[in-house]
């Protein structure tokens, strides 16, 4: 039987090596780079770019993360040993072109190559996204992203309350909340973020003391007004996703006009009775919101101006959609429902799919967002008097 | 016949029905065979001039008939029409 160390030269002597100075120029050329070790050495830094993958969880992980086979893979982890049993593993796996670097990491530094220092997780953060990092779609990077941004709610009512709650339960950095309202006993049958004994308080507070008791990690930014032309552009600037929640149609067209402006996505879902509709308007890639809908419809048939039944649940379901949609977006996985609309109708518990296509002749879209007036936005003929005419 | 489904706001003139079945060979004879069938939901979807109110989306299936033909676009037998208006519900 070999020792330890002859088994290593012998691996070493079969698989592919190579030099720092070579990894440094193969970077930029699709090659998939993997570091090996153990996430406690991940301190110090990575190679830019790199994936990482524990050699202890290799075999069942990298399909994950280098799902081509015929990619060219570089591993890597501190001095060029366990990288070198690592790549005789993917080769016995089938990976057609795989390469050990010399040296490791340690060889990388000396010779004055450049890494990157990833954010460090705190051993609490570290088990609280754990099911996050087991997800190679989520992972260490996904997690990262989610807790560097910035997202928007607006409305902490019946689809702000899930999406807010799960939103800074996965780690949302930053979110934002804008509502003027405060929490009523009615309200109760469905926003599960608020509580009885927050009755009479503004929702943006009792949503921050839920959110914060879920996941102290979560910056909460709370706007106790409300959304219009006044405030719109200074409120939503700086965000990287908007959830529209809202429950009115002047608000819902002046939010359009300004992210299509800001260039913003905007997450967007809306309920009635058992019925919910969710799409994502993301600006110049997709549809907008006046594509799908260029003139509201007149107050008989939008009963969002006065007051409505609705399922408990159904702005429960909607709202979880829409955070998954968030998410999605942060992270840059999945398929994003651009260009789609998602009905769901809970009394015969169907989905339907529909096409949304951009409109050429958009009056909002269809222009650079720097053509686009403050004047011009949200602006509707009389939708304020249709509604109060309705009630 | 296709089916036609109904969005909530119109149930109230179809007395509740949430899917129609309607004869007819093109959107708007389909339509128009909806409206027979419940007259208060003629002055919902069609304007004076007997076009389709700007504010009403038509889908043939998953597509909007706006980029189709219109209310001319053919429909054939298990078709499925979606009549869908804005809703700004959230709270």
């Amino acid at each position: 039987m070999p020792s330890g160390s002859e088994f290593i030269r012998q691996i070493k002597s079969q698989v592919r090596e190579v030099d720092p100075a070579e990894v440094s120029e193969l970077a930029h050329e699709g090659v998939a780079i993997i570091d090996v070790r153990e996430t406690e050495e991940l301190a110090s830094g990575l190679l830019p770019g790199a994936k990482h993958v524990p050699r202890g969880f290799l075999e069942s992980r990298i399909e994950g993360v280098v799902p081509d086979r015929s990619t060219p893979i570089v591993l890597y982890c501190a001095s060029g040993t366990r990288s070198a049993l690592a790549a005789h593993t993917l080769e016995e796996l089938g990976y057609e072109d795989v390469r050990s670097m010399t040296g490791g990491i340690t060889l990388w530094k000396d010779r004055g190559y450049k890494v990157e220092v990833p954010r460090t997780f705190t051993p609490e953060q570290r088990e609280r996204y754990s099911r996050h990092f087991l997800l190679p779609e989520i992972g260490v990077e996904g997690q990262q992203k989610l807790l560097d941004a910035k997202v928007l709610l607006l409305g902490a009512g019946g689809l702000g309350a899930p999406t807010a709650l799960y939103l800074a339960a996965a780690g949302v950095g930053t979110i934002g909340l804008v509502d003027d309202d405060v929490v009523d006993l009615s309200n109760l049958q469905r926003q599960v973020i608020h509580t009885t004994d927050r009755i009479g308080m503004p929702k943006v507070d009792s949503a921050e003391i839920s959110m914060k008791e879920l996941n102290p990690d979560v910056e909460v930014v709370k706007h106790h007004t409300r959304l219009d032309a006044s405030n719109i552009m200074e409120i939503i600037q700086g965000y990287d996703v908007i959830v529209d929640g809202v429950d009115n149609f002047p608000t819902r067209y002046l939010l359009n006009d300004a992210t299509v402006r800001l260039q913003i996505p905007v997450v967007s879902a809306s309920i009635l009775g058992f019925d919910g509709q969710l799409s994502v308007f993301a600006p110049y890639e997709g549809p907008c919101y006046r594509c799908l809908y260029p003139v509201p419809p007149p107050a008989e048939l939008a009963p969002s101006c006065g007051a409505n039944g609705v399922l408990g649940v159904l702005p429960g379901t909607m709202g979880m959609l829409q955070a998954t949609e968030v998410i999605k977006l942060i992270v840059g996985t999945g398929e994003p429902l651009i260009g789609r609309l998602l009905l769901y109708e809970a009394l015969g518990a169907t989905f339907t799919e529909l096409k949304v296509r951009r409109d050429p002749e958009c009056p909002v879209c269809s222009r650079r967002p720097e053509d686009i007036s403050d004047e011009e936005m949200g602006v509707f003929p009389d939708y304020e008097a249709f509604c109060a005419a309705a009630g | 016949m296709a089916t036609v489904r109904i969005p909530p706001v119109l149930r109230s003139s179809t007395n509740g029905e949430r899917e129609l079945e309607a004869g007819g060979d093109s959107v708007g004879a389909v339509l128009r065979s909806v409206t027979e069938q419940h007259p208060a939901t003629q002055s919902q979807l069609f304007g004076e001039g007997g076009d389709l109110n700007r504010y009403v989306n038509v889908y043939l299936n998953d597509e909007d008939v706006r980029v189709l033909d219109g209310l001319d676009t053919p429909v054939g037998e298990n078709d499925v029409l979606v009549i869908l208006p804005a809703m700004a519900g959230g709270a």
